[in-house]
């Protein structure tokens, strides 16, 4: 009888999740028929490409960029903000409910602000730069600078959620270790550094993961700020996904499908070493 | 493990600080003052600049430099331009019936599965649960080229339900419920059972009152992320009066770039419903998030 309360979850489950990963697999070794559908089996002929392809190493190239850029500067702000907002500053409760609003914007209406800020002719970005003398930049259109934008946009998304953890994580401090951590004398930096930042590694490995996962499974900004461009320098694997099959009418399904068994590969190896590293070297009380 | 983000209780603050001061007695230094305001000004500006820059004309927005607050006056016929160019209104009303039908639908289904897995005999438990905890390792991303050619081959593309159903159920819902059924006390469980109350009953009268606040956290927490979906819309609706906001919006850039006051008026509408959360319901979505920091 328990099987019944199970079964409607595992039915969605069955149907969107295990069977479409089959079905992945098995779309990877197709082709493409005449009507724009997979079909017939060409083995591993996407992967062959796929691994020869200098787009494609142009592409890993790119997320792993891409995720440089955004986990660690977004964590480290995060923690700058969160560690300030423990100090006992006049206006704390308005700072507080400040900073938490980046995390009311979705991707989509972000990215459209930042696209907005952006902007090379009229944009903000470029206006403020020029009273004192720099610029005006492509941010979105120069190869040079487009992930570097993409990026920044991408850790201002993040920031939210990233402040919620480790601001949860600061204030469940245990009072009588600051307490003695104070009482030796530590105090500022020291105190930070020594006592704080190791009491949080959960948070902050946890952030790490989940940031990286998040990163590499990012969409809407690169499709709503650059389409992937310019020259392919914002392309990262997902979007690489999106055109292969989607874009243009490509319908290049087997190919974009041995894409995605990468994706997929990545996310369960850093799945996996999450799981593995956290049981061991992070500090737990 | 982690419990402790997850329990930060909220009332604990002023006595924190209480302390704190207590212990230090001293307040935060002027270089404390710079650092935050320094971050205030350069992370709000996209918000202050998206409010605002939705109430001014072109003369303001396409000036150089740009004007930072409305000096030609304020504009709120921005916002029945953006109505006008893309239907907004209608696809307002998409986006809150896919969110309602994803949040319904995930908290039903997680709230079935938690319930098997905590009280009732099931056989092969921790492989069932290994199944569910295994769907929240798969990248959506990986699988959405067959879930489109499903969801289309069955002629949902353009409906709510093809919007709504991969999203049905939820491996991170069943644990977080999962967790809370099991910090159930068993007494009321058994007092249930002696008054004769069966599964069904005990589960619908008395065990989701009691959950109410993870259920809360876990409906924010889904409605969030239903509501913010981007890839999948995308793909599933192809005419604008079938879209959700968020694809809206995103077509009212690529329409008219010439126009920022209208594109921001309908990113200010497609927020709303966001930052009135984030501003009167922060206590649970801090839960429902942090929940997830527990794994």
């Amino acid at each position: 009888m328990a099987m019944l309360y199970l079964l409607p979850a595992l039915a969605v489950f069955g149907v969107f999740m295990f069977w479409p990963l089959v079905k992945s697999i098995i779309i990877s070794m197709q082709g493409t028929d005449i009507i724009g559908r997979p079909g017939g089996f060409v083995g591993l002929e996407h992967y062959r490409h796929m691994f020869s392809d200098p787009a494609f190493a142009k592409v890993i190239g790119v997320t792993a960029g891409f995720t440089l850029l955004t986990v660690l500067p977004s964590i480290l702000i995060a923690l700058a903000i969160a560690l300030l907002l423990q100090e006992r500053i006049r206006g704390l409760r308005f700072f507080r409910s400040a900073f938490a609003l980046p995390f009311a914007f979705s991707v989509a209406t972000a990215s459209v602000i930042f696209g907005v800020l952006y902007n090379p002719a009229s944009g903000v970005i470029n206006g403020l730069l020029s009273y004192v003398g720099i610029g005006p930049f492509g941010w979105l259109t120069d190869p040079d600078m487009a992930l570097i934008s993409v990026s920044l946009a991408t850790v201002w998304m993040q920031l939210g959620y990233n402040l919620l953890i480790l601001s949860a994580g600061l204030g469940a401090m245990p009072e009588d270790v600051l307490e003695a951590a104070r009482l030796d004398g530590a105090t500022g930096l020291r105190l930070q550094r020594s006592v704080v930042i190791p009491l949080i590694t959960p948070q902050l490995f946890f952030l790490i993961v989940t940031g990286t996962i998040h990163s590499l499974q990012s969409f809407g900004q690169i499709y709503i700020l650059t389409k992937g461009g310019p020259e392919n320098n914002t392309t990262t694997l997902v979007y690489s996904i999106y055109e292969q099959a989607f874009a243009y009418n490509n319908s290049n399904f087997g190919y974009a499908s041995a894409q995605a068994m990468v994706l997929l590969l990545v996310v369960l190896v850093i799945t996996a070493v999450q799981f593995g590293v956290l049981e061991r070297r992070v500090f737990y009380r | 493990m982690t419990t402790t983000a997850a329990q930060t209780p909220r009332t604990d603050r002023p006595a924190h600080r209480r302390r704190h001061s207590r212990g230090v007695g001293r307040g935060a230094g002027p270089l404390t003052y710079v650092g935050i305001t320094v971050l205030f000004l350069i992370v709000l500006f996209p918000v202050y600049y998206g409010i605002i820059g939705s109430f001014m004309n072109t003369q303001d927005t396409n000036s150089y430099p740009p004007a930072l607050w409305p000096k030609h006056g304020i504009h709120p016929q921005n916002y029945s331009n953006a109505l006008d160019i893309v239907p907004l209104g209608r696809q307002y009303l998409n986006s809150i019936m896919q969110t309602a039908a994803i949040t319904i639908g995930q908290v039903l289904t997680s709230v079935l599965a938690a319930y098997a897995f905590v009280f009732l005999p099931l056989r092969a438990r921790n492989f069932w649960f290994g199944v569910f905890l295994a769907t929240m390792m798969i990248p959506y991303e990986s699988i959405i080229i067959p879930n489109y050619l499903f969801v289309t081959g069955l002629g949902l593309s353009d409906t709510i339900a093809g919007l709504a159903l991969p999203f049905l159920a939820s491996g991170f819902g069943t644990f977080l419920l999962r967790q809370s059924f099991l910090a159930f006390p068993t007494e009321l469980r058994d007092a249930a059972r002696v008054d004769g109350a069966g599964h069904l009953r005990f589960l619908w009268s008395i065990l989701t009152p009691l959950s109410k606040p993870t259920l809360a956290a876990l409906s924010i927490y889904c409605a969030l992320s239903a509501w913010n979906q981007y890839f999948w819309p995308l793909l599933i609706t192809t005419r604008s009066e079938h879209q959700t906001i968020q694809i809206g919006i995103g077509q009212l850039q690529s329409s008219d770039t010439q126009d920022p006051g209208m594109v921001l008026a309908g990113v200010v509408l497609a927020l709303l419903p966001t930052l009135l959360l984030v501003v009167f319901g922060q206590r649970f979505i801090v839960r429902g998030l942090t929940a997830g920091a527990v794994k």
